[in-house]
């Protein structure tokens, strides 16, 4: 059983809801990154999700796309994110997921990045602008080397899309709340019980639910139908905010209150 | 993802049905103004004194570029689809202009997406667009060009898929559009065929296109595509010069890659970051290429060559100068080649080149280069 695996199984056990915050690699620089992932596990994060800046983050609205051109910029890469990815699995044992776009992987070769992240302590990539039918190479160099590839559903994904990434899926599935690009919303998408549910007939796997989740109230609300809740513009909106000094414990204290949500 | 197999059964259907065959290729001949000359340049065969050089006129097309077909093409497939509302992206601004003018046309709504930099350089084409009742959104992401208004586009889309159709420009994109957008250019070449057999009795030695996504040279090449004896001649944007980076010379220098949802070469860097582009001419500065272009070079089937922001302007004040003809700086590229091509070969070659659109867009940067003040 993968880390990311035994994770949810243990939350489940004890009725708990994943919460995985996601964070920009190097974002604003890597000393914060390195320093505030451990701080927001210590906060209640159970997973973590590591941004890898991209040139053209498609998937991802203003704010991560800001963060993320903001830490090209400063000259992180691919390499940078690894090596930051290793220097917080030396802080936490939470499960460590790459998120990140799939020219970079394809530049680097899929099987070498998956032994690079893996040798980093990664668990899990999320490549959202890699579609399944075209995972093959990914998924077999993943599995090879223990890494789960984690994949999005979508509320207009067909019964038939949703089987598809049921049988390549592993570690969770992600469900994206809407329709859309990620980024804080004020209100929580309508239609997600009905999405859980139609996933849920086709796997056993865990469900997180990402995009828009930016509100405590939100995270409640997603306790109830899923196994994980993700807010990642929501947490670099709230690290944009504060000074730096304050940025690591401003940004956990916040992790603390989705926590407080999940735990109801 | 939903959305593509959905454009996919759609366009399958479309192109399948007599009706919807016959209201395009009426529109083309109406209102487009099909089919476009094909003509022998005299004046600037023999300044080159070599091949005959003949013209292919998508600069008298509607709206002053090929981009019209495929417009049109689409936007009597977002009627088909019963999508009220139209995005599209746009570089130097014909397509963006013509997506504008197929949605007044056909009563849609339009949205274009522009990066910031080409709004600046391309300020006619913008106050056309709105002119034609289009919304114009200025993209501020990224390096402000091409590529970005795509990604805006993309993310538009993806957020109001149920009533929203995604005009595409280029043979790039995820799968269907690098066929639907070939398909629809094809128009090209398939008159270019017809009309260089009745002129010369024979097919031509070479076809040259400009590249940028590369949907006027998939246009006119894929045609002739069956005939080996035509070469295929691409002709991409070498900027400053191969050597300074500063070029949208893809397939000339680039590596594979995934962008925008195809495998395809891609400029990039050695972590896989998307480069920066730089042409002379908006149209061209995009830094992926159509995949079928990327398998025409793979196969051999067509040769890809570059000629920089120096050249092209050499290009299009030749062609001014010979034959009173305006050239746009994309097709300014093909210009150039097809002289240096043309010199070089015997008096009884002939040398077909796609003159994809007119140069009016471009009086301000031209002026800027000679130094004028308009």
């Amino acid at each position: 059983m993968s880390r990311i695996e035994a994770t949810f199984a243990r939350l489940r056990s004890t009725g708990r809801l994943a919460l995985i915050p996601y964070v920009t690699v190097g974002y604003p620089d890597v000393a914060t990154t390195v320093d505030l992932v451990p701080a927001l596990v210590e906060a209640g994060a159970d997973l973590v999700e590591l941004g890898v800046p991209f040139s053209d983050p498609l998937a991802d609205g203003v704010t991560i796309q800001r963060a993320s051109h903001a830490a090209l910029a400063a000259g992180v890469t691919s390499r940078t994110c690894l090596e930051v990815a290793a220097q917080i699995r030396a802080r936490t044992q939470a499960p460590i997921i790459l998120m990140g776009y799939y020219n970079p992987i394809l530049r680097r070769g899929p099987a070498a990045y998956c032994q690079d992240a893996a040798e980093a302590g990664v668990d899990g990539l999320i490549v959202p602008d890699l579609p399944p039918e075209e995972a093959d190479e990914l998924q077999s160099a993943a599995r090879d080397i223990g890494l789960d590839v984690i994949f999005l559903l979508a509320p207009t994904s067909t019964d038939d899309r949703i089987r598809t990434v049921c049988q390549r899926a592993s570690g969770f599935v992600y469900c994206a709340s809407l329709a859309g690009v990620t980024g804080a919303r004020t209100s929580l998408a309508a239609g997600l019980a009905e999405l859980t549910g139609r996933i849920r007939r086709h796997t056993g796997l865990p469900l997180a639910v990402g995009f828009g989740i930016s509100r405590p109230e939100h995270v409640t609300e997603v306790g109830k139908v899923a196994d994980g809740a993700i807010v990642g513009s929501a947490v670099i909106d709230r690290l944009e905010s504060l000074p730096a000094a304050e940025r690591v414990a401003g940004t956990a204290a916040f992790v603390a209150t989705l926590r407080a949500a999940a735990d109801g | 993802m939903p959305a593509l197999a959905e454009l996919v059964a759609a366009y399958e259907a479309a192109a399948r049905d007599p009706e919807f065959q016959a209201e395009f290729l009426g529109l083309c001949r109406e209102y487009v103004g099909r089919p476009t000359p094909l003509y022998f340049a005299r004046r600037l065969s023999e300044r080159l004194g070599g091949a005959r050089v003949y013209l292919k006129r998508e600069d008298l097309a509607h709206t002053g570029a090929h981009k019209i077909n495929n417009a049109l093409g689409q936007g009597l497939l977002a009627r088909r689809m019963g999508k009220p509302r139209v995005l599209a992206e746009t570089g130097a601004g014909q397509h963006g202009v013509a997506t504008a003018t197929v949605c007044a046309l056909l009563g849609q709504r339009c949205v274009v997406y522009m990066g910031e930099e080409d709004v600046r350089r391309q300020s006619l084409n913008v106050f056309r667009m709105k002119l034609l009742g289009a919304e114009v959104r200025a993209v501020a992401s990224g390096s402000r060009t091409l590529k970005d208004a795509i990604n805006e586009a993309m993310r538009d889309w993806v957020s109001n898929v149920a009533d929203t159709y995604y005009m595409l420009g280029s043979v790039v994109g995820p799968h269907p559009y690098p066929t639907i957008v070939r398909d629809f250019q094809s128009i090209i070449g398939r008159e270019a065929r017809q009309q260089i057999l009745r002129a010369e009795g024979r097919l031509p030695d070479y076809v040259v296109a400009c590249v940028g996504g590369g949907s006027n040279a998939m246009g006119i090449f894929h045609p002739f595509a069956d005939d080996p004896e035509v070469r295929l001649v691409g002709v991409e944007a070498a900027g400053r010069g191969l050597e300074t980076g500063q070029h949208a010379a893809t397939l000339c220098t680039g590596r594979v890659g995934v962008l925008h949802g195809s495998r395809s070469y891609l400029m990039q860097d050695d972590d896989g970051q998307v480069l920066s582009t730089h042409s002379i001419s908006a149209g061209l500065d995009y830094p992926g290429v159509g995949p079928e272009h990327s398998h025409y070079r793979d196969t051999g089937r067509a040769e890809y060559v570059a000629a920089t922001d120096e050249e092209a302007l050499g290009g299009f004040r030749l062609l001014c100068e010979t034959e009173g003809i305006i050239p746009a700086l994309e097709s300014a590229h093909a210009v150039a080649h097809a002289a240096r091509l043309a010199a070089s070969l015997p008096s009884d070659r002939i040398v077909v080149v796609n003159l994809s659109g007119r140069g009016d867009k471009d009086m301000h940067t031209v002026a800027d280069v000679l130094g004028v003040t308009l």
